[in-house]
């Protein structure tokens, strides 16, 4: 277990690092004078003098990002040359926002896909489980831009469900009644994406665990099915579930950016893309390098939590 | 027989060793596979098919509903929205293809090579693979195109591409291992063939149905991940048109025009959804499963 745990850690390192490179290059990838494109043609001597040591620019480009890492590690992500106030503060200000999105939209898809699944799995090619696979494969093709996009026509549109449209965006802290009404379309936009995936592999997990010799067993001792069902089969079958939600997470992160785009919710994907649009070079870099190391992170944690609920993975 | 027993032992065995009978494809599958030969059909001929320019703005027909002029309606501008749309498909399908084929072109032989010779070479290479699978893909593609601009869809597929090369390397190499330590592989060095007959003849053939579905689904994952793109504004620019970034226009004008939005979609779905099936049915139809995508 711990030396599966330091293989992981030192894989984590590895990753990281790569990601810092990655988002460190990113500023060379923009064509012609890096502090005239950042801050444009008219920036003062002294806003420039500010960027070249940020970014060291004067130094051969190895040295930079040794120059760009330490501040960053010190928190230092540079100043938006546009809004004047620090990337660092622009981003713990929106990071929330998508952090609750993504909090409840899990929680909705858990809920939901759980249960059905378990039921599919019960009776194979019953007319639930037909029903459900066939509405979920059909799902699976739909991405999470038109889901919001429909559903904002739908619902918000056509029906007048109040407090769903556009720019309907309410802050937790001003009004969390209001804040929970607002993030309930983008809230089930995301989590309808995610149930198509858990449910689908809960499901076929469920139905070969349940064929196994334990669960026989536990049928012959007269065990109810719902006690078969919540600790005999889906303590082993929840490993392939904790895995894909692991693995969806960046797409989730993803769809989260397109949903706040489509209605104005001021988080981590309406900033970013708002930045890209204006040009603020320096917000997209932090934005990018916060969230691929936050989607590292986490999978990292599922790998741990996996690790947890099944201890011979490690041992491989 | 019975004066022969050791015959109907025999007769047993061949009866274990004959493939159980392959699941049929169905008609549905056909109805996909046309469909999807329809929209290529399209986006190749668009030039020639009866249908508008789909830049022409003509503005005594703006946000009209669908009608015999135009079957799809008109946008905001009095453009055609059925002359969009297929046009549209141009953009999709080109990202679909193109991107694959940086992926597999690259990924596949990488994969193939690695499995089958073991090794240093398969260890190193795995573990970059694995390092950049843990790379958020979406997140880094996003990054590049915003700051590797202008953008174009040469650029796009690059990027989209690349990122897909680690998938398909992982996807190939499971897929080679289970069939490279199979007996009639080591029958076939026995018998001293050469290392590219092997991989030719003996491998290639093995491999094509999982790469096959697992082709289809990179494919329609890659047009998913484009439409994403393009709604946030990052694939092609305006005027050029694209399932994505039709819809990106219309997400303002969602009141007024509706059918802006309904027709895009809906040729965008059923694509993948169509797409999505096809690369299912191979895989029952073929057997997969040893092989998780």
């Amino acid at each position: 277990m711990l030396r599966y745990v330091l293989r992981r850690v030192v894989m984590l390192i590895a990753i990281c690092f790569i990601i810092s490179v990655g988002s460190f290059y990113l500023i060379h990838l923009l064509p012609g004078n890096i502090t005239t494109v950042i801050e444009g043609p008219g920036a003062s001597p002294e806003n420039q003098a500010k960027l070249y040591k940020l970014l060291g620019l004067n130094k051969p480009i190895y040295q930079q990002y040794f120059v760009w890492i330490s501040n960053v590690l010190r928190g230092n992500l540079g100043t938006s040359f546009i809004s004047q106030t620090s990337v660092a503060s622009t981003i713990r200000a929106a990071l929330p926002i998508d952090l609750e999105i993504i909090f409840l939209s899990q929680i909705l898809a858990f809920i939901t896909a759980i249960p059905i699944a378990m039921r599919s799995a019960r009776k194979p090619d019953g007319w639930l489980d037909r029903a459900f696979s066939a509405g979920s494969f059909t799902l699976l093709s739909v991405p999470t831009f038109i889901v919001i996009v429909l559903m904002v026509l739908f619902i918000s549109i056509k029906a007048g469900v109040p407090h769903t449209g556009p720019s309907s965006y309410v802050s937790f802290s001003q009004d969390w009644l209001g804040n929970l009404e607002s993030m309930a379309l983008p809230a089930i936009a995301l989590a309808i994406g995610s149930f198509v995936v858990y449910y689908r592999v809960l499901r076929s997990d469920l139905i070969a665990t349940l064929q196994e010799e334990f669960i026989t067993m536990a049928r012959s001792k007269g065990l109810s099915q719902r006690r078969i069902m919540w600790r005999h089969a889906f303590r082993p079958s929840s490993v392939a579930l904790l895995g894909a939600a692991g693995v969806n997470i960046g797409g989730l992160l993803a769809s989260g950016f397109v949903v706040q785009y489509l209605l104005n919710i001021p988080g981590l994907g309406y900033t970013l893309i708002s930045a890209i649009d204006t040009s603020d070079y320096l917000l997209v870099q932090g934005i990018v390098l916060v969230v691929s190391v936050g989607v590292v992170l986490i999978n990292f944690i599922f790998d741990f939590i996996i690790n947890i609920v099944d201890p011979r993975i490690s041992r491989e | 027989m019975s004066n022969f027993p050791q015959f109907s032992v025999l007769e047993e065995a061949i009866l274990v060793e004959k493939p159980e009978a392959k699941e049929p494809l169905g008609i549905l599958f056909w109805i996909c596979v046309g469909w999807i030969g329809l929209n290529i059909v399209g986006a190749l001929f668009a030039n020639v098919l009866p249908i508008e320019n789909p830049l022409f703005q003509n503005y005594s027909f703006i946000n009209s509903g669908p009608s015999l002029h135009h079957l799809f309606g008109t946008d905001d501008l009095g453009r055609d929205i059925l002359a969009r749309v297929i046009y549209g498909s141009r953009v999709s399908l080109s990202v679909g293809a193109g991107a694959m084929v940086i992926g597999f072109g690259v990924g596949a032989p990488l994969g193939m090579l690695a499995a089958y010779r073991r090794g240093r070479f398969d260890t190193i290479l795995t573990n970059v693979m694995y390092v950049l699978l843990a790379f958020p893909a979406i997140i880094a593609t996003i990054a590049i195109l915003s700051f590797w601009t202008p953008r174009s869809l040469f650029k796009i597929i690059v990027v989209i591409g690349v990122a897909s090369i680690p998938l398909v390397y992982r996807v190939i190499r499971t897929a080679t291992l289970s069939v490279a330590t199979k007996d009639f592989i080591i029958a076939a060095k026995v018998q001293g063939a050469t290392d590219r007959r092997i991989i030719f003849r003996e491998l290639t053939p093995n491999i094509a149905p999982i790469a096959i579905s697992f082709l289809l689904i990179g494919v329609a994952t890659v047009i998913a991940l484009e439409g994403a793109l393009a709604f946030l504004g990052l694939s092609v620019n305006p005027p050029t048109p694209s399932w994505g970034n039709m819809i990106n226009e219309a997400r303002t004008i969602l009141q007024v025009n509706p059918w802006l939005v309904i027709f895009p979609s809906a040729a965008l779905c059923l694509f993948l959804l169509c797409l999505n099936f096809i690369g299912d049915r191979l895989r029952h139809h073929f057997d997969v499963t040893e092989v998780k995508l």
